[in-house]
């Protein structure tokens, strides 16, 4: 069996970061991982993709439409973009925070006012949380990641790893409490 | 055995240290760029970016022939740059092992085109090995220094985008003694005049025919037979994973990892044992093509796509049929999120004035950060094809806008990379043709696309040794342009640049236009810009949108107000400043 896992959001958000531990934590678990994360032109503030599969024996690294058994997203619209993605009965975790692109910006598109209604309408394991808030009241948005982390940890019931203790290996010694209060809050969200 | 999670990129390094390879040179390049990183932080390494993909291969068949195991990477538009070399090293051969690695990008990530560089192996004569995973990455790489000593020939190690930032559990080994081979004068054999190249043509002719007995047998090329021989799959790199995932244990599998020479017997014995072929490789049907010329009848690029990159998905669609699954969708567009030039970014400065004077202006772009310019609101440039381009091939246009009678003046544009890359001897072309031309030079202070690698401008190198710096507006005044000629410009200072831009229409002829501003990004750049931002009097602001003009991702526009929406990603640049008439926006946080 492969677990098949997306994370999606906009270029700069900590998906990489996400990711490694993510992967760090699965290999302590005995899992064959393949990882896939395109980066290049994406960085400059466009959608970034990265692509997780865990399992006895893993071949490809990515993912097809209607494969994911979770998909992970970092702001409302991608997850609309990713939703094809998902695979029946999957779970889908976003934020409910919002980023403009340049075409929205500019009035050239609109961003969607009811997205995580439709959302909703649509996907029967749907979890809006909260990350990007909580990031900020803990005091650095940039822990969004971990408490993302923290959410999609329970949703894969992923047991057995002190994933708390790994973050060190991941984050500077001052920063640690902080992503670590983020891990839990993302835990609790679920 | 130790185990760790690796990019291909950080494997191929991993695997060039411990097969020894002391020399390695490249250019940056998605999706390459990382394989230079991951090595120059090993000292036993001499490791340093190259002004382009040429000159990089030069030198590490320099190091070749003098006698260390040495490696050149770059994109695969990049070997482009370096096919001259390359074809010249095929008939040379080498002392110490040369492994050249070119990333392919099948699917267009972030390149101009999908050109598949097998068949580079073809034309200039080399040995091919395509690795399948971030395990295979550094073992190939190992049998890569191995083959082209033992067969005396350049050994190609074709990647893609999917390998190389893909990562995989690799088993570490631990690298042994660097060896260096003693430097021989061989004229017959490194000094290619007509003499001696059509003795080392037929030298390789033969070296071909023992590599290819060796493909036969060799570890890298494996059959994994299933129990029925119904079906046979042949793949090589990438596609086999793809196979895999599609056909698990259930198709016999010829797996190719060395494909030229192809191991024709190899191939023959695999064909004729199975009932039906099919062949999985994504871009040409380089495999495909060899079965076929050996008389068998396969399934190829008739089902499997040449366009884009390949994922098991598409495989089992085209060979095994679509299943009907159940999936979601929506009836609700996603707004599309295309890349944009950085909050803070110097070229916006440029692009803004670019388009407040293009009536007078046909722009020509080239390959760089400065390449998302072209998207709306800039519309930046007409034309771009590749690195250079964007100042040499403004000498045509202008001539055939002048030939129309199109008053209008060409510009071109490279980076300060691009401009040590192939830019000067562009701008070489310009000056000396006496063009009628704006060649500008946007110079950041780094290669900033790929990810902030130094460059010939720079004053550390990869290592981070001291370096001298070259001075780009020196050389550029040293081609004889005179002061009248050109402008040096801070491309976030709005009334230089349109002056500088007004002085370059007025005149016939050449003229440049240097913009220089660290891009925003570079870690000391960002350190002293922490915690400053711009902000909006709503009070102050009318309304009138102007600051928009300018297209920065951390402003926005709600309830009729302009705001710094993201104020962690504004670097206080002052461009909306410039725009407002109203002094609605003011710095803080300095």
């Amino acid at each position: 069996m492969t677990t098949n896992i997306l994370l999606v959001g906009v270029g700069g958000q900590g998906t990489i970061l996400m990711s490694k531990v993510l992967t760090a934590g699965l290999a302590q678990m005995g899992y064959d991982i393949k990882m896939s994360e395109i980066h290049g032109m994406s960085q400059r503030g466009g959608t970034v993709i990265t692509q997780i599969r865990f399992g006895d024996k893993v071949y490809a690294p990515n993912i097809g439409e209607k494969e994911a058994d979770v998909i992970v997203s970092f702001e409302k619209v991608e997850a609309l973009r990713a939703l094809p993605f998902l695979k029946n009965g999957g779970t889908m975790v976003t934020d409910e925070h919002e980023i403009y692109s340049m075409p929205v910006l500019t009035g050239k598109a609109e961003y969607p006012s009811n997205a995580l209604v439709a959302l909703a309408e649509a996907v029967e394991n749907l979890a809006i949380i909260p990350a990007r808030a909580k990031a900020l009241e803990l005091g650095n948005v940039r822990v969004q990641n971990i408490c993302l982390l923290g959410a999609l940890v329970k949703v894969l019931k992923l047991k057995g790893v002190d994933w708390k203790g790994l973050l060190a290996s991941f984050v500077p010694e001052k920063a640690l409490a902080i992503n670590q209060q983020a891990f839990d809050a993302g835990y609790a969200m679920i | 055995m130790v185990k760790e999670i690796m990019s291909g990129n950080e494997a191929i390094a991993r695997g060039a240290w411990e097969a020894g390879c002391s020399f390695a040179a490249a250019y940056p390049g998605t999706p390459s760029t990382e394989i230079i990183e991951n090595l120059s932080v090993i000292k036993e390494v001499s490791s340093r970016w190259a002004n382009n993909e040429k000159t990089a291969l030069d030198m590490a068949i320099g190091a070749s022939i003098g006698g260390l195991r040495s490696l050149a990477a770059m994109k695969h538009v990049g070997l482009n740059v370096a096919a001259d070399p390359l074809c010249a090293v095929g008939y040379t051969g080498v002392n110490a092992g040369l492994v050249v690695v070119t990333a392919d990008d099948p699917g267009c990530h972030s390149s101009q085109n999908e050109q598949d560089n097998r068949l580079y192996a073809l034309l200039a004569k080399l040995a091919l090995v395509e690795p399948s995973d971030s395990q295979e990455c550094k073992d190939f790489i190992k049998a890569a220094f191995e083959i082209s000593e033992r067969f005396d020939i350049p050994v190609l190690f074709r990647v893609t985008t999917r390998i190389c930032h893909s990562k995989g559990m690799v088993e570490l080994e631990q690298p042994g003694e660097i060896p260096v081979k003693p430097y021989q004068q061989n004229r017959q054999k490194y000094c290619m005049l007509p003499a001696m190249a059509r003795v080392r043509h037929a030298f390789r002719e033969e070296s071909l025919k023992e590599l290819e007995e060796y493909a036969n047998t060799c570890a890298l090329n494996r059959i994994e037979w299933a129990h029925d021989r119904k079906l046979g799959i042949v793949t090589s790199g990438i596609s086999y994973q793809y196979a895999k995932e599609v056909f698990g244990d259930s198709a016999s599998i010829l797996k190719l990892g060395l494909t030229n020479p192809m191991p024709k017997a190899l191939l023959r014995e695999f064909c004729s044992a199975v009932d039906n072929i099919y062949v999985i490789e994504e871009g040409e049907p380089f495999i495909e093509n060899a079965i076929k010329s050996l008389g068998f009848a396969c399934t190829g690029k008739e089902k499997i796509p040449i366009l884009g990159e390949l994922n098991a998905k598409i495989v089992r669609d085209a060979l095994v049929g679509q299943e009907a699954q159940a999936g979601y969708s929506i009836d609700l567009q996603a707004p599309p999120r295309p890349p944009v030039l950085c909050a803070g970014c110097p070229h916006r400065g440029f692009f803004f004035t670019l388009k407040k004077n293009k009536k007078h202006i046909v722009a020509m772009g080239d390959i760089g950060c400065y390449s998302l310019g072209v998207g709306e609101p800039f519309g930046g440039f007409d034309i771009s094809t590749c690195m250079g381009a964007g100042i040499s091939g403004t000498i045509g246009l202008a001539k055939a806008l002048e030939m129309q009678g199109d008053p209008r003046k060409v510009l071109g544009m490279v980076g300060d990379s691009t401009f040590f890359h192939s830019g000067l001897t562009s701008l070489i072309d310009v000056i000396h043709a006496n063009a009628n031309v704006i060649a500008c030079v946007l110079d950041n202070s780094i290669t900033a696309m790929t990810g902030h690698q130094v460059n010939a401008g720079s004053s550390k190198d990869v290592q981070g040794n001291e370096v001298a710096a070259i001075d780009l507006v020196a050389i550029i005044r040293a081609l004889g342009v005179p002061n009248e000629r050109l402008r040096v410009v801070d491309p976030l200072d709005l009334k230089a640049v349109q002056e500088a831009f007004t002085a370059a229409v007025a005149v016939k002829g050449p003229f440049v236009i240097v913009t220089k501003r660290p891009c925003a990004l570079i870690k000391e750049v960002a350190r002293a810009n922490a915690g400053k931002h711009c902000q909006v009097d709503p009070d102050k602001c009318v309304g009138c949108k102007a600051c928009t003009l300018i297209a920065c991702p951390a402003m926005a526009f709600k309830d009729n107000k302009a705001l710094v929406a993201d104020p962690a990603s504004c670097t206080a640049c002052g461009l909306c400043m410039q725009m407002c008439k109203f002094d609605a926006i003011s710095r803080v946080g300095e």
